[in-house]
């Protein structure tokens, strides 16, 4: 997919791709990538945006300092964060043709994923046997709905990289096929990212 | 023509559930993942929920033909009037400017399909899919009868415990879905896949606007989307969001729906511009006056679009200086605005004029829109709104500028592209009765309720008592309904008898300026046969006037040098799937698993939509690989 020398100077700088030609040098894929995250900042925005307005205005208990455990969810966005790094790792390893470390850095990925959803999933259950529940207040109503849609995002991108993981058992993985991980991965730092945001605007801000 | 063909390279030895199909026949339109079929499809599904909406809004102005009347019930007009809203503006004219920049934005940039056909088709399937979902409601219990707007606490399960609210949000929620992923494809595409010497500034000015539109689609649906889903989960699992009662704020959901909303306007508005903008230049004979201005105009009105929202809210007490500013950025997102008018009037200025149908319609656009504009700005303003809220004067405001106004230019814009897209003439004589028609409807059913409003008159109430004036006025605005009615059936017939026995167009019957021009009428499977190249913003004028191109020699050697090399490559061209019907089809079906609340079919559709997005990722190459006859 390397670029013709001869388009260099061309007003536009495109390339020529095995789909056709391309004006710019990001592959579509990625670009796709990039909108969808610039519209998902949108969603979190909305979500977010309506726990601070709500933030306070619950009428009755249980309230956010009464149930959440900072120690507790400081392991588990650890968890997440070092996902992240393991799947830098993973990239690094695709892009040098170490299919094996690639493939164990990716289960690491879904692995550290899974554990994060499933300090999510205690963290729910726990919450509920104190007495919040998405009916009971709004603080209930807010926080589930909001980290229930960042845990989603969690579960979709484990899912996407299991399905990459058990392809490259089945077909070697093509040049496209790279370019689509470097996708998964965008979307995976994102999601990491909109954690640390939610972690601080939801958790850490109650006990300042 | 012949075309050689090369097999796909992988894909036979697949199972055969992710086998491409490779049809032809009637099937093949649900397959199809060709951006000319799908824009085809946009537009004629517009034209039927725009009939749908029609028949709403007919039903409405003869309940409101004379005082007291009893046509509907006080319950069914609310539904009529909400699902009338619903119906035009999500399920007609947004999907018309979609549509037209599916069939177009890759003609225009000479480009062969969108970036990603496959998740073209799913944008159009889950749109449709949303559309005949609320469409369902009517026989499943009643529309919803909160308005297009949906206030809360209106849609709350204790104020409105029937299905119809239901209906409405998750109709919404799935069609947002489709418009969604439609412009981040869009976006991909205009970016990526302009041809060989096409830079932004020299883009047609339709895809600049589509271009604009599709990021406020991009941000604007989001929180539409958020608003939804916290009254899905408020009606179906008992969330609180809009519940006054545990402490929530029924005006969140205003700001979330208007930050959303008065986007909507520019994202239905701005194909329209942009539709215009191509109309006016090719029958004047002269480039479109002033191309900056209107490339950033059409730009700074999509930043302010974001910024205005509140101006639908002066009347809910946000305060005075929360209204004043939200009054002074709307006021100025008309300046970027009256740039736009008098440009495409200074286009015509010492133009050679033909006053064929479309350009009739463009005009009438400019006339209707401003008029619009010009109300707009009273509404503007704080104190003006105090009196006119919720009056038949602000109904006659948005409809002169969404439907009198974009609605003429798509009008036009049918009158111009249909000889592309079908490879017929529309009848130049019948369309100008039909013209006259139907903007001489549209003004005869909003002028007067100008009258009306100003007179008091207010919107969403199923009657109203003589003697207050407001008779004249009502019958006159019904009246004009039927006027418009007529010029759409005649439209309608005579769409039908010129795709059969219409006059032959040509390649370019307009002698018109942009690249769609430069292929047969209807285009090649494959769009071009060569690859184009741009030097000017009207490459195929600059190609047809060399005197006029002014760009460097040796570029445009370099330009055509790399467009043969392009050629050399051959071209790919899409094949079809069944993936994104099937995904869009399980979202249909789980809508009303969420609707009647029934989870054991809801993770069902949820399984096959995890299960078709899988397949669809992992299904063979399609298409085929075709080298035109005449390239090397």
């Amino acid at each position: 997919m390397a670029a013709p020398s001869n388009t260099n100077t061309l007003p536009s700088g495109g390339v020529l791709t095995p789909m056709g030609y391309r004006s710019t040098r990001l592959p579509d894929p990625k670009m796709l990538m990039w909108i969808f995250l610039a519209s998902d900042c949108m969603f979190f925005g909305s979500l977010i945006g309506t726990y601070l307005v709500y933030r306070g205005r619950s009428l009755t208990g249980p309230y956010p300092q009464d149930v959440f455990d900072i120690p507790l969810t400081t392991v588990s966005s650890f968890v997440l964060l070092m996902s992240s790094v393991l799947m830098v790792i993973a990239l690094y390893y695709l892009r040098n043709n170490n299919i094996g470390r690639f493939r164990l850095a990716t289960l690491g990925v879904c692995v550290f994923g899974s554990i994060f959803l499933g300090f999510q999933v205690f963290e729910f259950t726990h919450f509920v046997h104190l007495g919040l529940t998405p009916q009971q207040n709004l603080f209930g109503t807010t926080f589930f709905v909001l980290t229930g849609t960042h845990g989603v995002h969690v579960t979709v991108g484990v899912f996407w990289l299991l399905g990459i993981l058990v392809s490259t058992y089945f077909r070697p993985m093509t040049a496209k096929d790279e370019a689509y991980f470097d996708v998964a991965a965008l979307y995976w730092h994102f999601v990491d990212i909109v954690w640390i945001v939610i972690f601080t605007v939801v958790y850490l801000i109650e006990f300042v | 023509m012949a075309i050689s063909r090369r097999p796909a390279a992988a894909g036979s030895n697949l199972p055969g559930l992710l086998n491409r199909p490779t049809g032809s026949g009637l099937l093949s339109w649900f397959t199809t993942i060709d951006h000319k079929r799908l824009g085809i499809l946009y537009v004629l599904s517009g034209f039927f929920f725009l009939a749908v909406g029609t028949i709403e809004s007919s039903l409405i102005r003869l309940q409101l033909i004379a005082p007291n009347m009893k046509l509907l019930s006080p319950d069914l007009y609310n539904q009529m009037f909400t699902a009338h809203g619903v119906t035009m503006v999500f399920l007609a004219i947004m999907p018309m400017g979609i549509g037209f920049a599916n069939y177009l934005v890759p003609l225009q940039i000479g480009a062969r399909d969108l970036a990603f056909p496959r998740l073209n088709a799913f944008g159009y399937w889950v749109y449709l899919f949303g559309g005949l979902l609320f469409l369902t409601s009517w026989f499943l219990g009643g529309a919803p009868d909160v308005g297009w707007f949906a206030y809360s606490p209106l849609t709350s399960l204790s104020n409105n415990p029937g299905h119809g609210t239901d209906f409405y949000m998750v109709a919404l929620f799935i069609g947002g879905i489709g418009t969604l992923v439609t412009a981040m494809n869009i976006i991909v595409t205009i970016v990526n896949m302009r041809a060989p010497g096409m830079t932004f500034m020299r883009m047609p000015i339709f895809v600049w606007m589509v271009f604009v539109t599709m990021f406020l689609v991009i941000f604007a649906f989001p929180p539409l989307t958020i608003a939804l889903f916290q009254v899905i989960m408020d009606r179906s699992f008992g969330t609180h969001f809009y519940d006054p009662a545990f402490g929530g704020l029924p005006i969140l959901w205003q700001h979330l729906f208007w930050i959303f909303g008065h986007p909507e306007v520019y994202i239905i508005v701005l194909p329209a511009f942009g539709a215009i903008s191509e109309i006016i230049p090719t029958f004047s004979r002269k480039p479109l006056f002033g191309y900056p201005v209107m490339v950033l105009s059409g730009i700074f009105i999509g930043f302010m679009g974001f910024a205005v929202w509140a101006h639908h809210m002066f009347t809910t007490g946000l305060g005075a200086i929360a209204n004043t500013a939200f009054s002074l950025t709307t006021v100025i997102i008309g300046i970027p605005t009256g740039a736009k008018i008098f440009n495409w009037l200074a286009t015509m200025v010492g133009g050679k004029i033909r006053f064929t149908t479309a350009m009739l319609f463009a005009i009438a656009f400019l006339i209707t829109f401003t008029m619009g504009g010009v109300t707009g700005i009273m509404l503007a303003l704080p104190p003006f709104t105090a009196q006119a809220t919720d009056s038949y004067f602000v109904v006659a405001h948005f409809h002169y500028v969404m439907g009198g106004g974009a609605l003429l230019a798509f009008f036009g814009g049918i009158y111009y592209w249909f000889p592309k897209v079908t490879g017929k003439m529309l009848s130049e004589s019948l369309g100008k009765i039909i013209f006259f028609l139907v903007a001489g409807g549209l003004h005869l059913i909003f002028l007067p309720q100008h009258f009306a409003g100003l007179l008091g008159m207010p919107r969403r109430t199923q009657t109203y008592f003589a003697g207050y004036g407001l008779e004249i006025w009502n019958s006159l605005s019904t009246i004009g309904v039927f006027v418009a009615i007529i010029g759409a059936l005649l439209f309608a017939f005579d769409f039908f008898r010129s795709l059969k026995n219409g006059k032959p167009a040509g390649n370019d019957p307009w002698d018109a300026r942009t690249l769609e021009w430069s292929i047969s009428s209807p285009p090649p499977v494959h769009d071009f046969d060569h690859t184009p190249i741009s030097t000017g913003v009207d490459a195929f004028w600059l190609s047809k006037h060399p005197e006029f191109d002014h760009t460097d020699e040796a570029e445009r050697e370099e330009l055509k040098k790399l467009a043969a090399e392009i050629d050399d490559h051959g071209i790919h061209v899409p094949g079809q799937s069944w993936w994104p019907f099937i995904s869009a089809a399980m979202m249909f079906v789980g809508g009303y698993a969420v609707i009647y609340h029934n989870w054991t079919l809801g993770v069902i559709c949820l399984l096959m939509i995890v299960m078709s997005t899988f397949a669809w990722a992992f299904e063979g190459i399609g298409g085929k690989h075709v080298h035109p006859e005449g390239s090397h």
